[in-house]
């Protein structure tokens, strides 16, 4: 009986909760998000000079400051939320999907291609049309090959989807060298500058404007494609257990190789607007790195569409604040990394305390006699 | 009793998850030199009253006594230091060590870690117990029941005065059992407390001194086992008096519903799993198929319902309306229900094959049907109905029809699965273990829905691990062992120790070729 020290209660005891109400869910992810920013405020006031509310203030007007930046910040959102709803049905059915950045930059790549290649032969509308089909069929090509060998040899899929990442990067550089323009420049240059023969055109002079809007209706197709659709619930079965789908006589191997393709198809369809819809050129950081993060926007909104909207904006809202204080106030960019870094843990922490309750020491005990 | 010195006093232990009210002022007293059972149905609560005493969960409040003195039990170690030891239901052992190294495991004595001198220490333990186990021997390479000798020689090489053993014979052959019984005996004339975790009335006659019952989280009560009968304990168990009788009518006009032949298979390791299956099951009956868990009874079913590749042999399915006879083997369950054949299959692993724990019971329901119809939507309108009719139907306790089933509790989703299984109105219908975790009332709800299946005509097979109750349900009753059938028998006139030792007899042929 050595190490058993007289009696004492544990300190604390994590106990599990009952199902939590949507609106106590809520106002737990408020109270993390203001935690969140206290600590954010108590962190600048450590290494900075700056005020925290100063702080706050720059990263709002860098959002909100003008029509063109609010503009730009939908506009970002958008392409993140696009990306983030192309990985969602294979994660939803649980297949690590780590590829949306080669996929999405090989669509970029193709559409790039079909500009160069095809604007002085094709009518505008056409060409668009042309680069949409082409992109979307190569990215559902990047996207299918890990799925194939996933299901006749199963190969890890995130270990082959992440190769390809590599292998479309190094495409996108090899066809840098041959677009350049001008020669020497290293880079590909605005693609039709003069004829701006594939670009999408400005709805309403708003040059964003229909990149959101066809993201808004991907939103909702998607949603109802997971939620309504036979192969929506196609996709929880085999995501939730393979047993049961097989149970049931699901062909697993088809799910996952159709299911990859509407994620690729998606995917080609975020390197169609990035290019087509923005940038009007291609670099090899075309997607920069949106690939990754739509893996956390889908995980943290629980693969609902319209949950994702409001965590894209989130992280797009952060992250163009970020530039915004290194810009004006001279803060490094790493604060403001930092800062995101720290909101995104209090949200994600914050679901620990949604299914779990935590119970100090009562200093009476009960049925104590 | 009273003059034997009291082991563990439990006084006024509660215990809640959630909203769940696990233990509520349960009161207990364990004596040296006795051994106690505790009995209760599934989930009232009498493994998380013992793992509070073992040191896995700390009481939401009331008081532990060991040896009259209190104390607070805050991990297993703590527990090994107040000599309790506990042979949890699901062994804790490393696969890959030997015995020996797995009893040494995790013991500091402060000496030089010496395998050979642990040993020796073992085998004065075996000695003294007559435990038969070779110490060098792989835990992988082990019966279920010398797994379960290696973790109670583990507890008592770490000096345990206090046993306690959750649901110790589930696992194992009416001759293990005994042996075990037999043990533990010894233990108690060693002046051992030992508690024993049970829901088998016939055993808790056989091996207690005292019983005491827990019924949802509440302590009803102790007696002296001499002056308990089984209607008593299952008074008190169930808190109403119930018929303990299942009604076995003659089947009417059998045909041959399902007819296997020669079937073989093996697992991916190439190892044989069923080697040359031969049986028939006819309509209208219930073949029962008893054996050790894992002899091949889920390769059997899976085969055929057509989740699992043969290497031969075949499975004829007789139509008995149009005569026609379908080879089912190698089919996909899609492709047999095109041919028209209604085969229903309870799975053993309920939420991980049959439904799926994150969806509610309307997405569990469409499982089965939600092919039907041109539209690429899903139809809500008809799986609802049918939740809510088996919702009234075999009264599952739900706060709604859209609740994920893996909130219900282990009858209630067997009610659901079941319910959906028999909606499909089968001409077969195969159910694995269909009552295991469930509650008394639950359990004879499951063998009323068997038995009218049967009087329908249907050709029913139940796979089963209470012996008791495969020979009071079925009418004939298949053993297998290690993935032979050793025999079928009459379950009218057969007895437990005939099919007991049947199921362990391919072993013995084993050695022999």
């Amino acid at each position: 009986m050595n190490n058993v020290k007289k009696r004492k209660d544990p300190l604390i005891r994590i106990s599990k909760r009952d199902v939590p109400v949507w609106w106590k869910s809520l106002i737990i992810r408020v109270v993390a998000v203001a935690f969140a920013l206290v600590a954010c405020a108590g962190l600048i006031v450590i290494i900075s000079d700056y005020n925290p509310l100063d702080v706050f203030k720059t990263m709002i007007e860098g959002n909100f400051g003008t029509e063109r930046k609010i503009w730009n910040l939908l506009q970002n959102t958008a392409l993140l939320l696009c990306i983030s709803l192309a990985v969602t049905p294979a994660f939803k059915m649980k297949f690590w999907n780590l590829g949306a950045e080669g996929q999405a930059l090989i669509g970029a790549l193709s559409t790039a291609a079909c500009m160069i290649y095809l604007g002085d032969k094709l009518p505008s509308p056409v060409l668009i049309l042309v680069m949409l089909v082409v992109s979307i069929l190569s990215g559902m090509i990047w996207a299918v090959l890990p799925a194939i060998f996933k299901a006749k040899f199963n190969t890890n899929e995130s270990l082959f989807t992440l190769m390809m990442n590599y292998v479309a990067t190094q495409l996108v550089l090899y066809c840098i060298t041959f677009w350049e323009n001008p020669k020497g420049s290293n880079t590909v240059g605005i693609i039709n500058f003069d004829s701006e023969s594939g670009w999408l055109p400005a709805l309403f002079d708003q040059k964003y404007l229909l990149n959101i809007l066809i993201v808004t209706v991907i939103t909702v197709i998607m949603y109802i494609y997971l939620k309504y659709s036979k192969h929506g619930y196609e996709i929880s079965v085999v995501g939730e257990s393979e047993n049961t789908a097989r149970y049931i006589g699901i062909n697993v191997k088809k799910v996952i190789i159709r299911t990859v393709l509407v994620s690729g198809a998606v995917c080609g369809i975020t390197g169609f607007l990035l290019v087509s819809g923005t940038h009007h050129t291609i670099t090899a950081d075309t997607v920069g790195g949106q690939g990754f993060t739509a893996i956390m926007v889908s995980w943290l909104a629980k693969f609902n569409p319209f949950v994702m909207a409001g965590v894209s904006f989130l992280i797009t809202f952060l992250e163009r604040g970020a530039g915004e204080i290194a810009t004006i106030l001279r803060l490094n960019q790493s604060v403001a990394a930092i800062m995101q870094g720290i909101i995104l843990f209090f949200i994600i922490g914050s679901d620990f305390f949604i299914n779990y309750k935590i119970n100090f020491r009562s200093s009476k005990k009960e049925g104590h006699k | 009793m009273s003059n034997k010195p009291v082991a563990i006093e439990l006084k006024k232990i509660t215990k809640t998850f959630g909203k769940v009210v696990a233990n509520k002022d349960v009161d207990l007293t364990v004596y040296e030199g006795e051994i106690l059972s505790i009995l209760g149905e599934n989930g009232s609560g009498k493994t998380t009253l013992m793992n509070m005493i073992s040191g896995i969960y700390f009481p939401d409040s009331g008081q532990i006594f060991v040896k009259g003195k209190e104390v607070s039990i805050q991990s297993p170690n703590d527990a090994f230091s107040l000599k309790i030891g506990m042979i949890h239901q699901h062994f804790k052992l490393v696969d890959v060590f030997t015995a020996a190294e797995n009893i040494a495991l995790g013991v500091d004595d402060g000496k030089k870690f010496d395998l050979k001198r642990i040993s020796a220490d073992i085998e004065a333990i075996n000695k003294k117990y007559g435990f038969n186990i070779d110490l060098k021997k792989k835990i992988y390479e082990m019966s279920v029941s010398e797994k379960q000798t290696v973790e109670i020689v583990k507890v008592l090489y770490r000096g345990a005065d206090i046993l306690i053993l959750d649901e110790p014979t589930a696992v194992l052959t009416p001759q293990e059992t005994q042996k075990l019984f037999a043990i533990l005996r010894k233990m108690r004339e060693d002046g051992k407390a030992v508690v024993i975790i049970t829901h088998k009335l016939h055993e808790v006659m056989s091996i207690s001194d005292r019983v005491s019952v827990l019924r949802k989280g509440e302590y009803i009560g102790t007696i002296n086992t001499a002056e308990a009968n089984e209607s008593i304990l299952t008074e008190m168990m169930v808190g109403k008096k119930i018929s303990l009788d299942i009604d076995r009518s003659e089947p009417k006009d059998p045909v041959d519903r399902l007819v296997i032949k020669n079937i073989n298979c093996s697992n991916r390791e190439g190892v044989k799993i069923l080697n040359d299956v031969s049986f028939t099951a006819r309509s209208g009956e219930i073949l029962g198929i008893a054996g050790i868990s894992g002899s091949g009874q889920r390769e059997l079913l899976e085969a055929i319902a057509g989740l699992q590749k043969l290497d031969s042999g075949s499975i004829i399915y007789h139509n008995s309306k149009t005569g026609k006879e379908d080879n089912l083997r190698d089919k996909t369950p899609i492709q047999i229900r095109e041919l028209g054949i209604r085969l229903s299959f309870v799975p053993e692993d309920r939420l991980g094959m049959g439904l799926v724990g994150n969806m509610d019971i309307v997405d569990n329901m469409m499982l089965r049907s939600y092919k039907k119809g041109k539209s690429v939507f899903l139809q809500k309108k008809e799986p609802k109905t049918l939740a809510e009719k088996i919702i009234k139907d075999l009264e599952v306790v739900t706060p709604s029809a859209s609740t994920p089933v893996r909130r219900l509790s282990g009858g209630n989703v067997q009610k659901v699965l079941v319910g959906r299984e028999i909606a499909a109105s089968p001409t077969v219908l195969m159910a694995a273990y269909p009552v295991r975790g469930l509650d008394i009332n639950s359990s004879y709800l499951i063998y009323n829905l068997l038995n009218q299946q049967k009087e329908k005509g249907v050709a029913v097979i139940f796979v089963g691990e209470d012996l008791d109750v495969l020979i009071d349900l079925c009418d004939r009753i298949l053993v297998i062992g290690g993935g032979q059938i050793n025999g079928i028998v009459d379950a009218r006139t057969t007895t437990k120790e005939e099919i007991g030792l049947m199921m362990v007899k391919s072993k013995g042929g084993n050695a022999d070729e």
